[in-house]
């Protein structure tokens, strides 16, 4: 069975369907319904057994690179800290198909957003490389 | 026919012998590097075997098991070799004649060469007699790599002289960090680092061993009220006070009031009495609104009285006075107290937090909610960082919608399928 990562981003992707202010603005009840689902949709994929790992990530980044023999490691917040990609956090699952994993990152979009309708985020979908050979 | 699992209160009288049986073999002349993997594979077939078959002498059989792997390891390292390694029988001089053994592990797996890390490790495994297994569970990493960390910390302190008194704070430091790294995973760290303090009280008279002890009590006690039946981080002001445990608190004073005993004018209380006498206020208060917050400033001026620049040497607990200031004298002068840390402590999280909590204390909503923000987006915890979401939020939403405009969602949570969302 292939592996997806469903990524979740901070900013970045394609524009966004449906602009909304950060979530420390929204509505009580909208962040507990939002943060209610993600929750859910754990526990939905454990229970059908899709479930692989879910991690979020702070929203520092720093990139890094060798500086060379003698020196320290360079770093930089990138070129355009402001306006880049930046991952938010994932599900990795474990399902039948590319279009299993298709359905399921479109439900993860449906997430409810301010005045508890749908945020249509855009979720980033990665195949995991697999050791096994391939089947085709 | 599948393996039974141990029961409980066996498998905790199990791993309440490894300290004695480890310390047996190295106080025979064993290597402590050696004893030890002998003594958790025999630890791994104890917890196959003894269900079906328990052992008249549970120590001897542990004994004669590790001692049997010893020289089986011993052997095949001969057969390697190709020639006597005679070192390995030399017995070493014999360590603390007296003194428990549990004192003595705790000195060998906390040694001060090591990372803070790798102490935790090698004394969950060695004092604590988890498994590798386990102990990776604990901390997220794969059981390899836990293996790994813990044959490194034993390389480390190989050859090191285990003879010597070791330093207690650093074992000191080493519980809490096993008490602070959490609970929820199939081995409770919480329980096992209260576990393994109450054995460290029984073998040193020091009342900071036992101020650690009533400290972790006295938090633990909280625990039940900590999350809501959602996961969700309950703060102490509003927490269901029903829910502590009084049991657990009842020792915690106890033990804390037989540390403090010892105080005299020349040997003041350590930090770990301190924090567990600002605990014990907090939960001798029946409500939020009793706490004693005066008497609770008064020991965070002592807490912070031990260090010599404490805005730098001991920023939480400055950090944490400055909320006592706030309920003493008043929210203003509790952010001046916070201010004086912007420059430690002004990258992190709880510096945000205590901040909005003092502008809350204020009634400066919106100040708050912009701190809460900030905080929030500062978090390296989930369940953290949703909590500060929501106080964001809530100071935000004063009113804003009262209650009045129904959620779409509707009551049968967020996959009824109304309000556009699908099913799966």
């Amino acid at each position: 069975m292939p592996k997806y990562l469903l990524l979740k981003h901070y900013r970045g992707g394609p524009e966004a369907h449906r602009a909304v202010p950060p979530m420390d603005q929204w509505a009580s009840e909208d962040v507990e319904a939002h943060m209610a689902f993600l929750k859910h949709v754990a526990e939905l994929l454990e229970k059908n057994g899709e479930f692989v790992d879910a991690q979020a990530l702070t929203p520092t980044q720093t990139w890094v690179r060798y500086g060379g023999p003698d020196a320290a490691p360079v770093t930089t917040d990138g070129p355009l800290p402001e306006t880049n990609d930046l991952v938010a956090g994932w599900y990795m699952i474990d399902v039948d198909s590319r279009e299993r994993a298709v359905e399921l990152a479109a439900y993860v979009s449906s997430e409810p957003g301010p005045g508890g309708t749908p945020l249509y985020e855009w979720i980033d979908i990665r195949e995991v490389m697999s050791d096994a050979p391939a089947q085709d | 026919m599948p393996d039974q699992p141990m029961h409980p209160r066996d498998e905790d009288a199990l791993r309440g012998l490894v300290p004695r049986v480890l310390t047996s073999l190295v106080r025979r002349g064993e290597d402590f590097d050696a004893a030890e993997d002998a003594l958790q594979e025999a630890l791994l077939e104890a917890l196959r075997v003894w269900p079906r078959q328990p052992p008249r002498d549970p120590r001897a059989w542990l004994t004669t098991v590790a001692t049997r792997r010893l020289i089986d390891a011993r052997r095949g390292e001969t057969a390697r070799h190709g020639r006597e390694e005679t070192a390995y029988v030399q017995p070493r001089p014999d360590a603390t004649e007296e003194g428990d053994d549990t004192l003595f592990l705790l000195f060998c797996c906390c040694h001060p060469d090591l990372a803070p890390a790798s102490q935790v490790a090698l004394t969950l495994r060695a004092v604590g007699g988890l498994t590798t297994r386990e102990i990776a569970d604990a901390f997220y990493v794969p059981e390899a790599t836990m293996a790994q960390r813990i044959s490194r910390a034993k390389r480390t302190v190989r050859g090191r002289r285990l003879d010597r008194p070791g330093d207690l704070a650093v074992v000191l430091r080493v519980l809490y960090l096993v008490y602070a790294a959490g609970h929820g995973g199939r081995v409770d760290l919480a329980v096992e680092a209260i576990r393994l303090a109450r054995q460290l009280t029984l073998a040193t008279p020091e009342p900071e061993a036992r101020g650690l002890l009533a400290l972790m009590l006295l938090n633990h006690a909280r625990l039940p009220a900590r999350l809501d039946a959602g996961g969700r981080i309950v703060t102490l002001d509003r927490q269901d006070r029903g829910r502590w445990d009084t049991r657990e608190i009842a020792e915690g004073v106890r033990v804390l009031q037989s540390a403090l005993a010892q105080q005299t004018d020349t040997r003041r209380p350590g930090r770990y009495q301190i924090e567990a006498a600002i605990a014990a206020l907090h939960d001798d208060a029946t409500s939020a609104a009793e706490t004693d917050w005066p008497q609770i400033l008064d020991w965070y001026d002592d807490l912070v009285a031990l260090t010599g620049d404490p805005v730098r040497q001991d920023p939480t607990a400055v950090l944490a006075r400055a909320v006592a200031v706030g309920h003493v004298l008043g929210a203003a002068a509790g952010l001046r107290e916070a201010d004086r840390l912007r420059e430690v402590l002004g990258e992190r999280h709880r510096w945000y937090a205590v901040r909005a909590y003092l502008h809350e204390l204020g009634d400066d909503r919106p100040a708050a909610a912009n701190a809460y923000a900030e905080a929030a987006r500062r978090a390296t915890n989930v369940a953290e960082r949703d909590h500060l979401i929501r106080e964001a939020s809530r100071m935000r939403n004063v009113g804003n919608r009262g209650g009045a405009i129904p959620s779409q969602i509707g009551n049968g949570g967020p996959v009824d399928g109304g309000g556009g969302l699908p099913t799966l």
